[in-house]
């Protein structure tokens, strides 16, 4: 066969993989509702960015004007917003427990009159782990309130001996860590998850797609006038099917990347042409992931319910959430396996910190590494497409 | 009076009916391995293989490195004890930023720690000393232990400082000067911050919402497809009547789901030592609305499912959406509104909101009372809605075995004419 008969061949194959894909609604909803819909829903959700104001509970024991200042100061933290006062720790407890809020605040009895007394009265507050981001949130702002009571003490008696504020806060406080969170300085979590959230969801539309549409062909017995119509040729077939797939999923990738940095303007530190490329091995590394699968297990249900389970673990695997060096070392090793943690790394380098090509350019090959994958089950899915028994 | 109008036939033949129902539905279960994987395989290995990623709960050795111009024997100390806390690894100490920079972009770090060239000279004069902390934001939970190690070591460094500075004179005294009030903070059922405790339940209990939909819709395709008129009911004397045929279902998928729930609620945390406060009667009682609910949710679902693929190309991306509708790694006080009142639909959002609370923070059914009356509304509502989907394939095959019992009337009139 010369390229130009080829090309030829794959033009026919196309054509009949556009009817098939205007004929049935999966694939309009696969293609185009679902993945627009995620990363609508995923942006609108975070849209805050950073939870604000997590209900917290007060058990003021003391309930005098320094303690009531305290709790003003502490509901007047962006993050924080006391929801609940009450004299009795068993009762905040329950409102943890219904949860209505995340976190407790327990000023002593006495507190007041023994902090100006010099006794060392003592704050606790305590957090809800198990609600682990509102819980971090909380314990940064009751600590920090925490820090600043003592310090509001400190500077009390310290401008009362003649100190500077300099000299006090030198004092109370010898070492100050500042912090810098580069690339992302608002700890926005919306920029954090929804860089990658939508397109792991993606990627698993790409794995089921892939092989439900090699997949049908073997269930309804089509499978023989599919590779008909590419001349027998498997790769001629392969690529006439998958191409349409290519060109719409790439476009909705694109699609979600304006929305991510365009609309959105996330960072986006070294221009779009990184991203865009990645978003492109991302979908055809997928995809090849997607023949792998359906050649493995050349049933349309099994295949499909291998493409499910993979592709769920892929939010786990990219280490987004859970860094993947924190995971024991095979576990480590599978996250490989999985394109979407390479379009992630790339993403870390090029979107996020805008590092130079050189550290990134591995992972751009690792996702091109994927397309040898087809080349394993070749033989095996020709076998299933040419001798169709379909076992339900 | 016939007798197939008697109430007591009519009971009779319809508890009958829905055990054949039942029986003819375990069946199908056990007939279709595809159903078995969703059903059995997938809650048996999911729960473990997540637990696996997840079990190390915590981030420890979060590489830093660090860039000491000052080179003394406060900020050497500073750093030894950085390095000593179980979260921060110190990797190296280099001496311009420029390297630790390039040490972080080929991910030998993640952290820098940058002490000024004056970090000593400024606490000997007694001021202040800034130490500056960089993380790469890729993870936040590496952000969070460079923090938290970096402000304890600083804070405890800070006192000890204070205290040889300036002798008092008896260590009390000397306490109350630098730390008029002290504080403690006490992280509550989740003791460690871990990340699986955290995660794990929530994903627990939608595994069951999950495969149940995915179960269920595929069975439901797989009629549908087999069935003549591409009906979801078969058409069988012992399928007449909707309560039949929901309730015989119905309790085919609860009789399955009693060891799944056991396994995947009861047994998986006692497995991966996940917190686990709650009371099994709470735990019990609160599952079983939840396992209604998800059950007529799935089979109202399923009555929309053509093919027996299609459940899975349609519902399994939204474990993701209904993971974070949830509110448990998103605070709902977060969600905007619409999807707050969107998540009210979903069964798993109270089931895990519930479940957390009874489980991890040991609450009562008292509680956690919002929650429940929800999944039994939903339970009550879903059951409503799957008996109008039964009634309606019913109806429908009513309709097409009339039109076909017509055509083939006419056509023997009509020759009879002729």
């Amino acid at each position: 066969m010369t390229i130009r008969q080829g090309i030829k061949n794959i033009r026919v194959v196309v054509k009949r993989e556009m009817k098939r894909l205007v004929s049935h609604p999966l694939y309009f909803f696969c293609m185009l509702i679902a993945p627009v819909f995620s990363v609508v829903f995923f942006l609108t959700l975070m849209q805050e960015g950073l939870p604000t104001n997590m209900p917290v509970a007060v058990v003021d024991l003391d309930n005098t004007a320094t303690s009531r200042n305290l709790i003003r100061q502490l509901d007047a933290f962006e993050q924080t917003a006391v929801a609940f006062q009450t004299t009795s720790f068993t009762e905040a407890r329950q409102e943890v427990q219904k949860g209505n809020v995340y976190g407790i605040f327990y000023i002593p009895s006495g507190f007041s009159v023994e902090a100006s007394t010099g006794k060392q009265p003592q704050l606790s507050f305590y957090t809800n782990a198990s609600y682990l981001i509102a819980a971090s949130l909380l314990f940064r702002d009751m600590k920090t309130m925490s820090v600043l009571a003592g310090a509001a003490v400190g500077l009390q008696t310290g401008t009362a001996k003649g100190y500077t504020k300099e000299q006090i806060m030198g004092q109370l406080q010898p070492i100050v860590v500042d912090t810098h969170a580069i690339g992302n300085p608002w700890l926005n979590y919306s920029i954090y998850l929804n860089n990658i959230m939508p397109l792991g969801v993606l990627q698993l539309l790409i794995f089921l797609i892939t092989v439900f549409s090699i997949g049908t062909e073997i269930k309804y017995a089509t499978s023989r006038k599919w590779l008909q119509s590419g001349e027998h040729s498997l790769l001629v077939a392969l690529i006439g099917k998958l191409l349409p797939h290519t060109i719409i999923f790439t476009m909705v990738g694109f699609l979600i990347a304006a929305i991510l940095y365009g609309f959105n303007s996330f960072p986006l530190h070294n221009g779009w042409l990184p991203m865009l490329v990645a978003l492109f091995l991302l979908v055809i590394a997928s995809q090849a992931m997607g023949v792998f699968m359906i050649g493995v297990l050349p049933t349309l249900r099994l295949g499909l319910s291998f493409a499910s389970l993979f592709g769920m673990l892929a939010f786990s695997f990219v280490g987004l959430s859970y860094p993947v060096l924190d995971m024991y070392p095979p576990i480590q090793a599978l996250a490989t396996l999985f394109p979407l943690r390479h379009y992630f790394l790339i993403y870390v380098d090029q979107a996020l910190n805008g590092r130079d090509l050189i550290y990134s350019w591995s992972e751009y090959v690792w996702l091109l590494g994927f397309l040898i994958l087809p080349l394993f089950i070749g033989k095996n899915l020709q076998k299933a497409l040419l001798s169709f028994r379909y076992m339900p | 009076m016939k007798r197939e109008h008697r109430l007591h036939y009519i009971i009779k033949e319809g508890i009958l009916d829905t055990f054949h129902v039942w029986k003819e539905e375990l069946k199908n279960v056990f007939k279709d391995n595809g159903v078995m994987i969703f059903f059995f395989l997938v809650p048996l290995v999911y729960p473990v293989l997540y637990t696996v990623i997840y079990n190390k709960e915590v981030v420890h050795k979060a590489k830093m490195v660090v860039v000491d111009p000052c080179d003394t024997y406060l900020s050497r100390e500073f750093i030894r004890r950085v390095n000593a806390t179980a979260d921060v690894q110190v990797v190296g100490v280099v001496a311009d930023m420029e390297v630790a920079k390039q040490m972080v972009d080929k991910k030998e770090a993640y952290g820098i720690l940058l002490f000024p060239s004056d970090f000593s000279k400024d606490m000997h004069e007694g001021r202040q000393a800034t130490v500056s902390l960089y993380s790469d934001m890729s993870s936040l939970l590496f952000y969070k232990a460079f923090l938290l190690s970096a402000t304890e070591v600083s804070l405890n460094l800070g006192k000890e400082w204070n205290a040889c500075n300036r002798p008092a004179s008896t260590e009390q005294l000397q306490q109350i000067t630098v730390n008029p009030i002290p504080y403690e903070s006490v992280t509550l059922f989740n003791t460690q911050n871990g990340f699986a405790s955290f995660l794990l339940p929530a994903i627990l209990v939608l595994v069951i919402q999950q495969t149940l939909v995915l179960g269920i819709g595929m069975l439901g395709g797989t009629t549908r497809e087999r069935n003549r008129f591409r009906s979801l009911v078969p058409m069988d004397r012992h399928y007449e009547g909707t309560l039949r045929v929901v309730l015989g279902k119905a309790l085919a998928y609860i009789v399955l789901y009693v060891p799944v729930c056991f396994w995947a609620l009861a047994v998986v945390p006692r497995l991966f030592t996940l917190p686990q406060v709650g009371f099994p009667t709470t735990v019990v009682l609160f599952v079983l609305p939840y396992l209604f609910a998800c059950i007529f949710f799935s089979m109202t679902l399923s009555g929309f499912m053509t093919s027996r693929e299609s459940p899975m190309l349609v519902f399994v991306f939204t474990s993701v959406v209904f993971l974070f509708l949830s509110g448990v790694s998103w605070p709902k006080e977060a969600i905007p509104p619409f999807w707050n009142a969107f998540a009210y639909l979903i069964p798993s959002t109270p089931g895990i909101q519930g479940f957390i609370r009874i489980n991890t923070s040991g609450a009562t059914l008292h509680e956690v009372a919002h929650a429940y009356r929800t999944l039994w509304i939903q339970a009550g509502v879903y059951f409503i809605t799957a008996c109008l989907v039964y009634r309606y394939q019913l109806i429908r095959n009513r309709r097409i075995i009339e039109k076909k019992y017509h055509s083939l009337k006419w056509a023997r009139e009509g020759r009879k004419t002729v």
